[in-house]
């Protein structure tokens, strides 16, 4: 065997394996430890319904376990893949699969963790609402598989669609682009909406009375947490279905390559910054149910503030696929785009998540004294624009490097 | 030293073999350990039931073994099946 494309599909398609179950396994394994650890907690404090928790965890452990298994799939088809006569590009297509699914399934696996935590805890303390913990549970965690879903999505499109007519140059940074767009990006919307689904289960068995309320603003702030891993996987179909043919493959590889890691690392943030309010204000409403009014309305602008550095991300990623840049293969001019995407994308992980954080503790005070609501807000909001202040940065500096350089 | 095509393919799946390996122990390893940790923390606090406890802790840790036995599988697959 020489070095045809054979052996580089071949590496590839085994290495993307070795991606997918490798990073797949790290998230469903947390999340199912540490549902473990509260069953073992909510066992010890009430004995007599270790039946009825021991069910709930396994119930919740087993969609946790999902992403985990996605990633196993795409594992195994990677690993018996057999494609004689491929052109070379479908290497980075295998490679890019396993980037995407088992990036993806790390979020999704550790958020289902939360709401199974949360309902075997609150059985131990309320079991007649066990029912509805249970329900409400399995609301939450199908959620947080969301990203893992698009992450496989993503990997079966790598893995099945005929990509032969695009060009090996830029081709080949499309398609990892892709992969590591969906991927990065599902981390932080599959843990974060995990948190409003934990604390929403735990709200419900100490409020079983205000269930609908703390379901419907459940829905809503987990909905909201979702939008990170939605731009990942707009930015991964743009990557995968532009036709790259007509543009010169040096620096153009970098600018696409750019592109995917801008929008993908910089969901991160956001994507836990929008779950730690809405379990905030899960929970605050639990505490105090007459207080919805004003801490969705609270929970929401903060929210969108937070989702600022990922709407950043989203549009350095749009500047890097559609501007036209003449071919050269002179350092300076593939680095400084390839630079401009890791800058965006570092730069909007610390925002999201602190603007998040800040928004979380506005809404809980909120809840417990809504009379203070216009203060807070506005507070919140300043505190939030200082946050914003190194994205903003980021911002700059990724835009001085695509045009000022 | 001629490296042949075969030889490569064989070393990416060796490499793949390891990274599946290394990255997936993580998971399992935290999760588990902090279901053993709460186990241990609620039979201190109530000791009459250290064997349901136990027995909770096992099984809740089995389900979260799951996928580094998968990441286990699936290296080795990559050793010594493909």
């Amino acid at each position: 065997m020489e070095y045809t494309s054979d052996v580089w599909i071949q590496s590839a398609a085994y290495l993307g394996a070795a991606f997918s179950v490798g990073f797949g396994a790290i998230g469903a394994a947390l999340g199912e430890g540490y549902a473990a650890g509260a069953a073992s907690q909510a066992i010890g404090k009430n004995p007599e319904q270790s039946g009825a928790i021991l069910k709930n965890m396994l119930i919740g452990q087993a969609v946790a376990e999902s992403a985990g298994i996605f990633a196993l799939v795409i594992s195994m088809l990677l690993a018996f893949v057999h494609s004689p006569e491929a052109p070379l590009i479908t290497a980075f297509a295998y490679l890019g699969a396993g980037l995407a699914m088992g990036l993806s399934a790390i979020g999704s696996g550790m958020g289902s963790g939360f709401p199974a935590a949360d309902a075997c805890r609150g059985i131990a303390d309320n079991p007649e609402t066990q029912g509805m913990l249970t329900t409400n549970m399995l609301i939450g965690s199908a959620i947080c598989q969301t990203p893992a879903i698009f992450g496989m999505v993503v990997a079966f499109m790598l893995m099945f669609v005929d990509f032969s007519q695009q060009p090996l140059w830029p081709g080949w940074a499309a398609l990892l682009g892709a992969g590591l767009s969906v991927g990065l990006a599902a981390i932080g919307s599959g843990a974060g909406s995990g948190i409003p689904a934990g604390s929403s289960t735990a709200g419900m068995a100490r409020q079983p009375a205000a269930a609908t309320t703390i379901r419907t603003n459940m829905l809503i702030g987990s909905a909201v947490s979702q939008t990170p891993a939605i731009f990942g996987l707009v930015v991964a179909f743009m990557l995968l279905f532009i036709d790259w043919s007509g543009k010169p493959g040096w620096p153009t590889w970098a600018m696409l390559l750019g592109a995917g890691l801008s929008t993908g690392l910089s969901a991160i943030g956001p994507g836990i910054g929008n779950g730690l309010t809405a379990g905030e204000a899960a929970s605050g409403i639990a505490r105090v149910p007459e207080a919805q009014g004003p801490v969705t309305t609270t929970m929401l602008i903060g929210q969108t503030v937070a989702q600022s550095t990922v709407i950043y991300g989203f549009l350095v990623s749009l500047i890097l696929l559609f501007i036209d840049r003449p071919a050269s293969q002179a350092m300076v001019d593939w680095a400084a785009p390839l630079s401009a995407g890791i800058c965006m994308g570092f730069g909007g992980i610390g925002p999201g998540v602190g603007e998040g954080y800040a928004a979380a503790y506005t809404v809980r005070r909120i809840a417990r004294d809504a009379r203070q609501n216009v203060l807070l807000t506005r507070v919140m909001l300043v505190g939030q624009a200082v946050s914003e202040s190194t994205g903003i940065y980021s911002l700059i500096v990724a835009l001085l490097l695509l045009f000022v350089i | 030293m001629e490296i042949a095509g075969a030889d490569l393919v064989r070393a990416a799946a060796l490499m793949g073999a390891g990274i599946a390996m290394g990255l997936g122990a993580i998971g399992p390893g935290v999760g588990e350990g902090f279901a053993a940790g709460k186990a241990c923390e609620a039979i201190g606090k109530n000791p009459k039931e250290a064997g349901l406890l136990t027995r909770t802790m096992l099984v809740g840790q089995a389900v979260s073994e799951s996928t580094g036995i998968y990441s286990l599988v699936v290296a080795l697959l990559l050793i010594f099946v493909v």
